[in-house]
């Protein structure tokens, strides 16, 4: 590059790139960090990245933002911790609040009517399909016995007994930690 | 607890710390708190702002945080909503690092966290089941049938990406009542014909 760009405002350009252009969440744009912070800028070398991704893969929240603020800090401080996350961040937060204010202000209107009606068969397919990929994770980790026992339970407490999915977790950490080295 | 900004807090700051396998996997858990605790927002409200979320780029989980916070308390509750969301992990990230060996080989914690995707998958499939009942009580049979079918092809069998696929839906739905009333008011015409 022949001219020189501060810092924290790379850093910002950098989060914001690859999540602009990762279409899909978190997890699509990693392949687009990853070009960012190893190709581009030289930040991380590949095992760092590697090593990165798989303490984020360990952590609970979204992947992006975990990815955000460690390369963020590890290169700039505090500073570019804020950097990162705002440029992963603001950008297509600020979009869908305004793109919301506007469908909503419309809302009696047939057409919006009809938009809102239309898109819940797709959310309820990608859904099914998100269920599908989850389910083969868990039996590829786990096997298929513990995946079954734990979804069983998880059905019962959810479902029927309308536990608060938050303790159901925590149960499913117990069973993870305790029960499955038994077998 | 009655003032917002409390609830912003416990609310995404749950969602925020157990939330596993990124984003999506975190909606269900995000919609639990919206909908049925806190009652931020109806289901059907969720459903949208889900789908044009889903049409826009960048992480999902933040984007959802961010205006279920803005709904409520405008931009500081948006803010507040995002860093209760991913504070804790971000923090962790950066003093965690250090102990990357014993956190990233440790059987045990990848067993527990494996041990939470049957869950996970357990959630994503009753909000699966949830938008289904709701599209084919809002379509009729036929016509909900009919557009899962399209929605599973284009998804899976061409694997057109998610936000496209709900946009196809969106201009479609844009003109559905429209249609339906010209259909309509044919069919009333044909039998006025007949009669």
């Amino acid at each position: 590059m022949g001219f020189i760009i501060p810092m924290g405002v790379a850093v910002f350009l950098a989060f914001f790139i690859a999540n602009l252009l990762g279409y899909g969440g978190g997890p699509a744009s990693i392949p687009l960090m990853y070009d960012q912070i190893v190709t581009r800028y030289g930040w991380l070398n590949n095992t760092e990245f590697s090593q990165m991704l798989a303490l984020g893969n360990s952590l609970p929240g979204p992947i992006a933002t975990k990815i955000a603020a460690y390369v963020g800090y590890d290169v700039y401080g505090w500073p570019g911790f804020l950097a990162a996350l705002a440029g992963t961040i603001i950008p297509s937060a600020v979009a869908l609040i305004y793109l919301l204010k506007i469908l909503r202000k419309y809302k009696q209107s047939p057409i919006v009517k009809g938009m809102s009606l239309l898109v819940q068969p797709v959310i309820a397919i990608m859904m099914l399909l998100l269920t599908w990929n989850m389910a083969a994770d868990a039996v590829g980790s786990i096997g298929y016995i513990h995946s079954i026992i734990i979804a069983g339970l998880a059905l019962l407490a959810l479902g029927k007994f309308k536990i608060h999915p938050a303790f159901v977790i925590v149960l499913a950490f117990a069973y993870g930690g305790f029960i499955i080295p038994l077998s | 607890m009655k003032n917002p900004y409390s609830e912003l807090t416990v609310g995404m700051l749950r969602t925020g710390i157990l939330g596993f396998g990124g984003g999506p996997s975190v909606i269900p858990l995000i919609r639990h708190e919206a909908v049925s605790r806190y009652r931020w927002l109806d289901d059907d409200e969720f459903g949208d702002t889900l789908a044009i979320a889903n049409t826009l780029p960048g992480p999902i989980a933040t984007k959802m945080a961010a205006y279920l916070g803005y709904q409520l308390k405008g931009w500081p509750g948006a803010l507040v909503s995002v860093a209760a969301h991913i504070l804790p992990s971000c923090l962790a990230m950066v003093f965690l690092i250090g102990f990357i060996n014993v956190l990233s080989n440790s059987a045990m914690i990848g067993n527990m966290i494996a041990a939470v995707m049957p869950v996970v998958a357990v959630m994503l499939g009753q909000m699966a089941y949830e938008f289904g009942e709701k599209a084919v009580r809002g379509l009729g049979k036929v016509l909900g049938i009919t557009f899962f079918v399209i929605s599973f092809i284009l998804l899976q069998t061409i694997s057109l990406h998610p936000g496209i696929v709900i946009m196809i839906f969106l201009l479609y739905g844009a003109f559905h009542f429209k249609l339906k009333e010209r259909l309509k008011s044919k069919k009333v015409n044909r039998k006025e014909g007949s009669a």
